[in-house]
């Protein structure tokens, strides 16, 4: 029989989840503005500019109402956690995706609401502010290429969704790919352990 | 060995902030660099619309009118404005957001030869291009559009203009950024003097030279 331990709270993975979502929507959106093929296709540019914008704003808007509204202390934990490269309960390499995702989100947002100053002032208007928001983009995209593949094709590390979408993994996996994490206590057969503690 | 680990994480994460907010100030280098990608999607271009749809070009019923403070009005249809004494260029496209987009090849009519075929009036100090991209409308001085280098262009790349870059016909004035290149012309007025065109409305230079306006 497999026990089971606890890898993700539920605020952790509702964070996790709408952050996604709103990642996704924002790179549909933006890719019709900045491909060429797709901007002729959709035409409406100032209508999907539109979407864009107020989906970043949701963005940001969303992320934090989770952080509030969920378990605010428990996701500052989390937050702590990564301020260190050392491997406990994520190795380094999930912590520097996390912490890249992280700046490159704060970048999106600063250079996102300057292009739409800039468009309306001209003393938001500077040289580089596209081209940024397209290098973060590119960058992004590059992580999410590599995070999908670890969390969803390698075979030794896609056990690792099950955290992501169940909240926890098995004990046996847990001990193999993070030796000195001090796995939680077995939370019983039901997997849903996030309802007792959120 | 349990020393206190550093603070790796918050440093990188610190490190990536502080260099994506300073490139906003180096200057044109970081676009540069990225413009110099070969594989850039759709060439680098980026396409930039105001209005709900992209007009739509029609060989048959397509006409370009020529009118305003002239002796001689003209109405040109595809056929016609292709019979025309053809000239071509390969020069760079500068959009004022950041972008480039080098050794573009134009194709067309000098925009001098045709306001020489109507005659513009003593009063026309300005040209103003009407799109069909509704309401874009953009304007010159007369001095600038007769620039040896104004062109209407109506080939990009050794091909038709696509739709997207303003199919059939484009306004190419190469030392100026990419809102004065005005896509989809469908009407050529002489005027008294140049007036304020859709983005100057919003505050972008009329005079709008390449490094040397809007602040860049």
């Amino acid at each position: 029989m497999t026990r089971y331990v606890r890898r993700f709270t539920r605020s952790e993975r509702t964070f996790h989840w709408v952050n996604a979502a709103f990642f996704l929507y924002l790179l549909a959106t933006g890719l019709v503005l900045y491909l060429p093929r797709l901007s002729a296709l959709f035409g409406r540019r100032p209508l999907i500019k539109d979407l864009h914008f107020w989906g970043g704003i949701g963005w940001v808007a969303a992320l934090a109402a989770v952080a509030l509204l969920g378990d605010t202390r428990g996701l500052l934990r989390t937050m702590r956690e990564l301020e260190t490269l050392d491997h406990r309960r994520f190795n380094p390499g999930q912590k520097v995706n996390a912490i890249l995702n992280a700046a490159i989100t704060l970048l999106f947002v600063a250079s996102g609401l300057l292009l739409w100053l800039g468009e309306r002032d001209t003393r938001f208007r500077l040289q580089n502010t596209v081209t940024l928001h397209d290098v973060l983009m590119l960058g992004a995209l590059a992580l999410l290429a590599g995070h999908l593949y670890l969390a969803v094709i390698h075979p030794a590390t896609r056990h690792a969704l099950r955290g992501m979408t169940r909240g926890t993994v098995s004990e046996d996996w847990a001990r193999r790919h993070h030796p000195r994490w001090e796995v939680p206590p077995d939370p019983g057969e039901g997997t849903t352990t996030g309802a007792a503690r959120t | 060995m349990e020393a206190q680990p550093r603070k790796l994480g918050r440093g990188l994460f610190l490190v990536t902030v502080a260099g994506g907010l300073s490139s906003l100030w180096w200057g044109k280098s970081l676009t540069r660099a990225v413009s110099a990608v070969p594989f850039a999607p759709g060439g680098g271009w980026r396409i930039y619309t105001v209005a709900p749809t992209m007009p739509k070009f029609d060989p048959a019923t397509w006409k370009l009118e020529i009118g305003g403070l002239v002796d001689k009005p003209m109405t040109l249809s595809y056929d016609e404005l292709r019979a025309l004494p053809r000239t071509s260029q390969i020069r760079n496209f500068h959009c004022v957001t950041g972008w480039s987009v080098s050794n573009v090849h134009w194709t067309g009519v000098r925009l001098s030869d045709l306001l020489d075929r109507v005659s513009p009036q003593f009063s026309a100090q300005g040209v103003l291009f009407t799109s069909a991209e509704i309401p874009y409308t953009d304007s010159l001085t007369l001095e600038q559009a007769k620039l040896h280098d104004v062109l209407l262009a109506y080939e990009m790349d050794g091909k038709p203009l696509p739709r997207e870059h303003g199919a059939p016909v484009r306004l190419v004035i190469p030392e100026m950024y990419g809102y004065k290149n005005v896509k989809w012309v469908s009407r050529i007025d002489l005027v008294k003097q140049p007036q304020d065109g859709y983005w100057e409305q919003l505050g972008y230079d009329r005079d709008a030279w390449v490094g040397r306006s809007n602040g860049l």
